[in-house]
Parts: C-alpha cells; structure tokens; sequence
C-alpha cells in the first residue's frame, strides 16, 4: 500500500514559482503521469516528491506517513533520472546492486534479485559490463532495473525514455508499461509526450505554468479537455478550435454563417451576442464532397497522405482546421468541401478563460 | 586541392612552431642533464659536444652528499606533501561547493579566490616573515608549507570545482534516492569518479611546493627547502656543483608532468574518454 498525498505543495526558485499550492492523491498502484510542455514545473514536482528539492510550503505524505522533511532515502521511493545517473565506475551488476547493498541486504538475496531485475529487462548478459561500453538503450535498462531492484512502494520516473531515439522509444513504452503492470507499485511518470502519456497512464494530471489544470483518465482528458490549452497540447492532430458567436435565442450558434444547435444546459450559462470556442477533433469531422444540411463549407489547402488515413488541412473563413479522412478518399488542394461535425463530439469552451463550459 | 594544400601548409607551420617551443624548452634541460652527469672537467669544454664524451656520477654524488642537501630534501618532501594534503583539506570541499551550490555570491567568490594571486609575494614577505617568527612558525616545514598552501589554494579550489562540475549532479542524486546520505553519496560516487582529477590536482600542488623559491628563502634559515637551499648556494657553488643541482630540482617536476599528463586536460574541465 502506497498512496501519495500532496497538500498545497509549493515550490519557488528565488522569484519564480515553479509548482503552484498543488494537491493531488495518487491512489495505492496507479500510474500517474505528469504532463506538460517543459517548464511547466512537472520535473520539480517529482523532485519534491523524491525529496531531492526541499518544498517552501505544504506537505507530502507517502502511505499516511509525513515525508516533507525526510531525506530521499528515508521515503521508500525508488527513480529513474532522464539522463540514466548509471553509475560510470561500477559494472551493470554493482549498479542494480547498489540500492540492495546499501539495505545491506545478504549476497545471495543481492545476486538472486540482481539476476531476476536483469532479466526482467533483458540484460542478464550485461551484468559484467561498464556502463561506457553500453548503447544509450541499454543503459536505461540499467537504470531502470537498478530503480525496480530494491522494489520500492513508490517508483518515480523523470522522462524515461525521452534521450532513447524514436523507434527504440516505442518498443521501450510498450515493454516498460507491461513491466510497471506486474510491479504492483505506484508509479508517478513525467513527460512531455503526450502520446506516451496517452498510452501508458491510468490518470493524467496536465500541467502548465507550476498549475495542475486536468487530472482525469487518458481518455477522459482527450475526450473532454478542461482547457483550451489541454485541446490543443494533447492529440495528434491537436484539438480544432473554431470561434462561434451565440445567436440570439441562445439556442444556437453561428459558426462562420453556419448555425449549429446549442445543448441547452451550455446555453443557460450563456448570455446573447458572446463568443465561444467550438472545439472538435479531427477524427470527429466528416467531409464531404457535396453540400448537405446542416454542414459548414471549407477549402482543401493541403492533403497529407498516413498511410492509415489521410490528413486534410482546411480553410473555414480564416480559421484552418485539421480533418482526418479516409485513405481512400480523394481530395486534392484547393477543392470546396463540406464538414459535418459529429454532435456529440462537440466541447464549448469560455473564449475569455479558456474552460470548458459544461 | 588548394584547401588541401593550405591544410598542408597551416598543419605545418603548427609542427614547426610546436617544434620550436618544445626545443626551446627541452635544450637547456638537456644541456644541464648532460653537464650533470659528465665529469668535473667536461664542463667547461666548448664547442659542446651533442654526445657527452665520458659518463659520470661524480658531481652528482658529490652534490648529494655535501653538507645540508639531504636534509634539505628531506625538508622540501615534508613542506610539499604537508602542502598537497592541507590544500585538498581547505580546497576540494571550496571546489565542491562552487560546482555543486548556487549561493549568493558565489561569482565575487569565485573572484576573490582568483584575485589572492594579485597579491605580490614580495611585499607580504617581511610582516609574514614578522608574524611567522612571533607565532613560533619561522623556520618550521609546517610554516613554510602553510604560506605555500596560501599559494596553491586558488588553484586547487578552481581545478577541483571544474572536477566535480564533470561529474554529473544527477549521479550523486541517484545514490541518495537508493539509500546513500548527502555525505555517503559523496564517498561512494563523486569521489571515486573525481579521484584522477583530484590526483592531478594534488601533484600540481606538489610540483608547485617543492619549486617555490622565494617564500621558503624568506621564511626558512637552519632548515631550508631544497631551492632555497640552491639559491643561497649556488651563486658561490663551481660550475659543475650548479648543473648537478639543477638536475636534481628538475627530475621530479619532470616525472611528474610524464605522470600527471594525461589528466592535464581533465584539470581544466574537457572530459577525457
């Protein structure tokens, strides 16, 4: 059992403010993930936790207990850094070695649990090694095998796999999320990579400016994003945004000369004449290539074929959309369309704030 | 093919100035090498011959074994072995604190170490010469070494500081996640990843004690180091006795720069492979 609490945890670095009075629970083996452009405060935050930075205000509590003013070796955690901290002047075997060592733990038990973390990981025939004479792939193995080596309650990981390249990357998410499955340990993972947060979390919690702005489950925030920012930072393509004027009988907006029907509990909130943001993703428009009712005409600007499907970037007014369409279908630059909007897909945010209205 | 001729061309001009500067340096070493080590008479030969004609130890030995020159080996040994190990005490944890901590001040700190070395020796001798002789120091390895711990410092604390500066903060954080305290991750990581530059450093301090003139002439009299020893002397010594005793002092800078070369660049920050 370890749950984490964070109570108005606030950090400052002279006159910046890099985590903001943040309370958060991360429940007993969840996987919760940090994320957030760089800056956002997310990598301090874990820092906090880890106790490698000493909060200004507020408390953490790991398993029930007050960690606030314990050193990082009295919190029970266990890390990984982005740059692999393995240690340069000991081979693979003293470095998953080392947490157990200092727990002065019986050779036999260091050698048994040294073999099984290496083989979790696929690096058994490494142990004998330095750490120079590894690919950079290997090395995060090590440090990854050296955090989950002294099976800790809580495993804090600060962009694991951001240094490895691109496919190492994706084979890496898939073997290091079946791994953190069976550990059974609460793991807090920070990213920038809105994909690998996407895939790996049970929870998110988007942050911005040392704020934490969303915490919810993956879906939930790709779904339903409580911001204009969390829109457009997560997804690929990001969220579209259109502007929307609400219409008189609040009823309905106009979007562009189109009018488009307001759900009655966003309309109450509304007053007439005010702007709104339509938000709606790429896979939820569908384009047509004839007019129909009720469907918003745009220009093609450019066509990108994936593979799986095709890209369009189109031209609504002066307001450029991102709409996917099927791979088959054929669309070519500077040709009229029409996009019909799945109803239920559609969010409505406050174009002053930015939250999502509903 | 004129940019490799040009390649060619500023490539060895680099060679031939490099060459220059190593003769320039080299010839009197071993000119004095060979003087040292002819006999009495093949001193005064001129033209010089390249290859010393007859092989000898005679001034050499006589020199060691005149009067004072072995203690004052043995005095220049203690100063410049007490130096190293005051100067790593008082400077690597100075050097650590300024790769690792963000304080205030730390650049005028960093300043004020550097601007010690403005001071000129000569005009601190004689109230240093005054204390010393107060505080009972004058004439002792320990005072002697003290001054040249004074000396050595803003080196040490700036070669050390760019030493730990190369071992990455995040190792030492590792250590402390894994169970290690502030002090322990120290000792089981930063240490041992900072020991050859921290060995450089020491036998930097080393060479600088045992060829340090003038603080020893000033603060030392029955007890001299060895260069203060030569100083006095020589000036009154026959040729071969002063070639023998350059010799002697030069050996062990030498052997020391063959050793310490390859963390020569370490000392100065550029990581070696």
């Amino acid at each position: 059992m370890a749950e984490i609490r964070l109570e108005n945890v606030r950090k400052e670095f002279g006159e910046v403010v890099a985590v903001k009075d943040i309370s958060l629970t991360i429940h007993d083996r969840e996987f919760m993930v940090l994320l957030g452009p760089s800056g956002c405060g997310k990598s301090t935050l874990l820092r906090c936790i880890a106790g490698l930075e000493q909060v200004n205000n507020g408390r953490i509590l790991i398993d029930g207990e007050d960690v606030t003013q314990l050193p990082p070796r009295k919190r029970g955690i266990s890390m990984v850094f982005q740059s692999y901290a393995v240690f340069p002047h000991m081979t693979v075997f003293e470095n998953i070695a080392f947490g157990l060592r200092m727990q002065k733990k019986p050779d036999a038990e260091i050698r048994q649990r040294v073999q099984s973390s290496a083989e979790l990981l696929h690096i058994e025939e490494l142990l004998d090694r330095y750490p120079a004479q590894l690919s950079g792939g290997q090395r995060q193995r090590v440090a990854v095998a050296r955090a989950i080596a002294v099976q800790a309650k809580v495993l804090l990981m600060d962009e694991p796999l951001s240094n490895l390249d691109a496919l190492l990357r994706l084979e890496m998410r898939a073997e290091l999320k079946r791994l953190l499955d069976e550990l059974q340990a609460t793991v807090i993972y920070v990213t920038h990579d809105q994909v690998e947060a996407l895939s790996m979390g049970d929870r998110i919690a988007v942050m911005r400016n040392g704020e934490i702005l969303q915490c919810d489950s993956p879906i939930a925030v790709y779904n339903n994003p409580a911001a204009h920012f969390i829109g457009s930072f997560i997804g690929n393509p990001p969220m579209n945004f259109l502007t929307a004027r609400v219409l008189d009988g609040k009823t309905a907006v106009s979007v562009h000369e189109t009018t488009i029907p307001l759900p009655p509990s966003i309309a109450s909130q509304l007053k007439a004449n005010t702007e709104l943001w339509l938000g709606i993703r790429a896979e939820n428009i569908e384009a047509l290539s004839q007019t129909a009712p009720d469907t918003i005409p745009a220009k093609v600007l450019v066509v990108e074929p994936l593979g799986s499907h095709n890209l369009l970037t189109v031209q609504v007014g002066n307001e450029l959309l991102k709409v996917n369409t099927h791979a088959d279908a054929k669309f070519s630059p500077g040709q009229a369309i029409w996009l019909r909007f799945a109803a239920d897909k559609i969010r409505w945010l406050d174009k002053l704030t930015g939250q999502s209205l509903i | 093919m004129s940019s490799k001729r040009t390649w060619f061309s500023s490539r060895s001009l680099l060679y031939v100035v490099a060459l220059l500067i190593a003769l320039y340096i080299l010839v009197p070493i071993y000119l004095i090498t060979i003087s040292a080590f002819s006999p009495r008479n093949a001193v005064f030969d001129y033209p010089k011959p390249f290859f010393p004609k007859a092989f000898s130890v005679e001034t050499l030995s006589f020199f060691l074994n005149s009067f004072g020159v072995l203690e004052s080996v043995q005095m220049s040994i203690i100063v410049a072995i007490l130096t190293l190990v005051l100067s790593l005490l008082i400077g690597a944890p100075a050097g650590y604190t300024l790769a690792r901590y963000v304080f205030v001040g730390k650049d005028s700190y960093r300043l004020a170490i550097l601007s010690t070395r403005a001071f000129p020796i000569v005009i601190l001798a004689i109230p240093l010469a005054v204390t010393f002789i107060r505080w009972d120091l004058d004439d002792t390895a320990i005072g002697v070494a003290l001054l040249h711990t004074a000396m050595a410092l803003p080196t040490t604390i700036l070669v050390t500081s760019s030493v730990f500066v190369s071992v990455s903060k995040e190792l030492e954080e590792a250590a402390m996640v894994l169970g290690c305290s502030r002090f322990g991750a120290f000792r089981r990581v930063a240490l041992p990843l900072a020991l050859p530059g921290l060995a450089a450093s020491a036998i930097f301090t080393f060479v600088l004690s045992w060829n340090e003139v003038f603080a020893a002439a000033i603060l030392t009299l029955q007890n001299p180091t060895l260069p203060a020893r030569l100083v006095v002397q020589l000036n009154q010594s026959p040729l071969p006795f002063k070639f023998a005793g350059g010799f002697f002092i030069l050996v062990p800078a030498i052997v020391f720069m063959l050793f310490v070369r390859r963390y020569l660049f370490t000392l100065w920050g550029v990581k070696l492979k």
